[in-house]
């Protein structure tokens, strides 16, 4: 019994060391090629990174802007709720590039193309989140304020609203991460952006561009991840009240 | 001020009505309680008053209009409300919770202000301690003061208050019904009290409306409850010891009146007379006051054979325990009970005598109503 775990423990330890090895080997070189390629191209990638958040940030104004908007419509709508959440979750499914294909007759190759499919993949994760913030609340404090005497409108923006936030905080920052990836391969309908290296990284065979573009993509998810998150927390004041009552 | 004809809800999916056909009168500065048990359709009926519910069938009257015509907006500024659950707002603070409806009637500020501090005062929230905080940092009780701070701020003649004092313990509970009835004394609003608790319905109301299974068993004025109540439901729920409850609605300077006890005795009493009072006395005690009819102490029989003067005023014995004129009978009895005696020695805020009040005198008010 010992004898077959040692066994079975050196095999172990033998293929680590291969693969370790291995990726030693190879990572050295890449990551010399990158850095290198890195600091030559730093002009281009950087325009390119800012093209990319600018892909990002247009986009996610719209699309928040849109997703808040329906997901309060269907919480005051129960019956067109699910078919809506529906819609949103078969666009959401649908393979980046088939949407892509998809919006290229309708509005052609560029930007716009870009941020249409963009505005359409991330409308799921707010609208959902709107409409559960929203449907989440306590309904003795809804029903407080209307029984005073607050107007619907009111309740809304006063009362509904600053509560679901952090719910529909967290369904903006699951967008935007989302369209960060998703925005490298708009690149490919001429949207611009990351996109492009890493596409003619591939089509060149050129890994360190791939790999430059990649890093650029989680460089700007990361931070953009942080700052919702981080700038959510400090924007309401009363964070740490919120439950009780 | 507030009438109920033939109200029914009716609630969708539901067979049985949750409210069937309720007609209740409360009159102007009254506070009718709606008691019942669980389920009975108590908050149905309050939140039908305010709109929150539209009724079924039947019609809602508030100063002889048609409630159900008017702005429920409008409506609903003008009707103080306690919810049931409290309702606090969590995002926002004390004062911004209390300011809701003088915000929405766009009030001036400093009014709002000024009327939030004095509110809070009122309902015991020092507003310098509690104005900026959020509801989570407030116990159970501090948050329902805030409710029925909330509701009252605006002066609203009309309060619908959902089991405002639900979430407590006895004792706080105890405290914040009688700061309410101090309130109110002052204030004298319309009001619709919900609770399923009995023996606050007895105490906080001018007329109980019984209900049951969504409908109204008996109105009546709390004494007329004990004392007739409509069917074995009612007598049920008012429980065995109705003629204990009773003692909580009468104030002992009622009975004062009725009761006719001979005056107290002077300091400078001589012995024949005491003794001649003491024969007379249907307690075998005679009371001292001063010259300024202030008490000062009892003499009974014993003290009288152990004299160590010549006069009352120089062997009476100090009463450990009175009672004030507007405390109630119950009051008064746990009052003979601790002090262990058959009487106890009424004055009023200025601790001038003003008569004795008797076990019989209690026996005597129990008995006529059973
Ligand atoms: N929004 C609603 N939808 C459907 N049924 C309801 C609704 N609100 C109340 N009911 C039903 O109506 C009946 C009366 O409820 P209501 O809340 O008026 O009782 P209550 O007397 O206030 O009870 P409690 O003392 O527990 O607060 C209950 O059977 C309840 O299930
Ligand atoms: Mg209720």
């Amino acid at each position: 019994m010992d004898q077959l775990l040692g066994m079975a423990f050196d095999a172990f330890r033998a293929a680590g060391n291969g693969i370790e090895s291995i990726a030693q080997a190879g990572d050295r070189g890449i990551i010399a090629h990158t850095i290198d390629y890195i600091s030559r191209r730093s002009d281009l990638i950087l325009e390119l990174m800012l093209e990319h958040l600018w892909l990002v940030i247009l986009t996610l104004i719209i699309a928040v802007t849109i997703s808040v908007t329906i997901g309060i419509i269907i919480s005051y709508y129960e019956s067109l709720a699910q078919t809506v959440l529906g819609i949103c979750q078969v666009l959401m499914v649908i393979p980046s590039m088939a949407m892509l294909a998809f919006m290229v007759p309708l509005f052609g190759i560029g930007f716009t193309t870009g941020v249409v499919a963009l505005v359409l993949y991330s409308l799921l994760p707010v609208v959902r989140n709107t409409y559960t913030g929203i449907r989440e609340l306590d309904p003795a404090i809804v029903e407080a304020a209307k029984g005073m005497g607050m107007t619907e409108r009111r309740i809304l923006f006063k009362i509904k609203i600053p509560l679901a936030r952090p719910v529909i905080m967290a369904g903006v920052r699951t967008a935007a991460v989302m369209m960060i990836g998703i925005a490298a391969i708009a690149a490919y309908v001429g949207a611009g952006g990351l996109g492009e290296l890493i596409f003619s990284g591939i089509s060149r065979g050129h890994q360190p561009m791939i790999i430059a573009g990649a890093i650029g993509v989680s460089i700007i998810a990361i931070a953009f991840d942080y700052l919702l998150y981080y700038g959510e927390k400090r924007f309401s004041v009363e964070g740490s009240t919120r439950e009780g009552n | 001020m507030i009438k109920l004809e033939g109200l029914t809800k009716v609630f969708k999916g539901h067979n049985i009505p949750a409210v069937k056909d309720l007609n209740l009168e409360v009159n102007e500065g009254d506070v009718c309680v709606l008691v019942g048990p669980s389920g009975c359709g108590k908050t149905t009926t309050m939140k039908m008053i305010n709109r929150l519910y539209e009724p079924t069938g039947g019609k809602i009257y508030i100063r002889g209009e048609d409630a159900l015509q008017m702005d429920p907006i409008k409506l609903r500024l003008d009707i103080g409300y306690v919810i049931q659950e409290i309702g606090l707002f969590p995002h926002m603070t004390i004062y911004e919770n209390i300011a809701t409806v003088p915000n929405e009637k766009q009030w001036p500020k400093d009014q709002v202000k000024e009327k939030v501090d004095n509110v809070m005062s009122l309902v015991g929230l020092d507003p310098e301690i509690f104005k900026n905080r959020y509801p989570s940092a407030l116990s159970g009780g501090q948050r329902q003061r805030v409710g029925v701070a909330r509701a009252m701020v605006s002066d609203p003649p009309i309060m619908l208050m959902d089991e405002p004092f639900g979430a407590v313990d006895p004792i706080t509970r105890a405290r914040l019904q009688n700061e309410f009835l101090r309130i109110q004394e002052r204030v004298d609003k319309t009001i619709v009290f919900v609770t399923h608790d009995i023996d606050e319905a007895i105490k906080m109301s001018d007329t109980i409306a019984v209900m049951r299974e969504g409908e109204l068993v008996q109105h009546a004025t709390p004494s007329d409850l004990l004392s007739a109540p409509a069917d074995e439901f009612v007598s049920n729920l008012v429980g065995r010891n109705r003629s204990i409850k009773r003692l909580h609605l009468i104030r002992v300077s009622e009975i004062l009146e009725e009761v006719d006890r001979a005056p107290a005795l002077k300091e400078d009493t001589k012995e024949e007379e005491v003794k001649k009072r003491l024969d007379e006395s249907d307690i075998r005690t005679v009371i001292v006051v001063d010259r300024d009819n202030k008490l000062k102490g009892v003499i009974g029989v014993n003290d009288l054979k152990r004299k160590t003067g010549e006069v009352a005023g120089d062997y009476f014995q100090e009463v450990s325990d009175t009672v004030t004129d507007d405390a109630t009978l119950n009051d008064a009895l746990s009052v003979m009970l601790e002090i262990g005696e058959g009487y106890v020695a009424v004055v009023n805020e200025d601790e001038k005598y003003q008569g004795t009040i008797t076990l019989g005198d209690l026996l005597n008010v129990v008995r006529e109503d059973s």
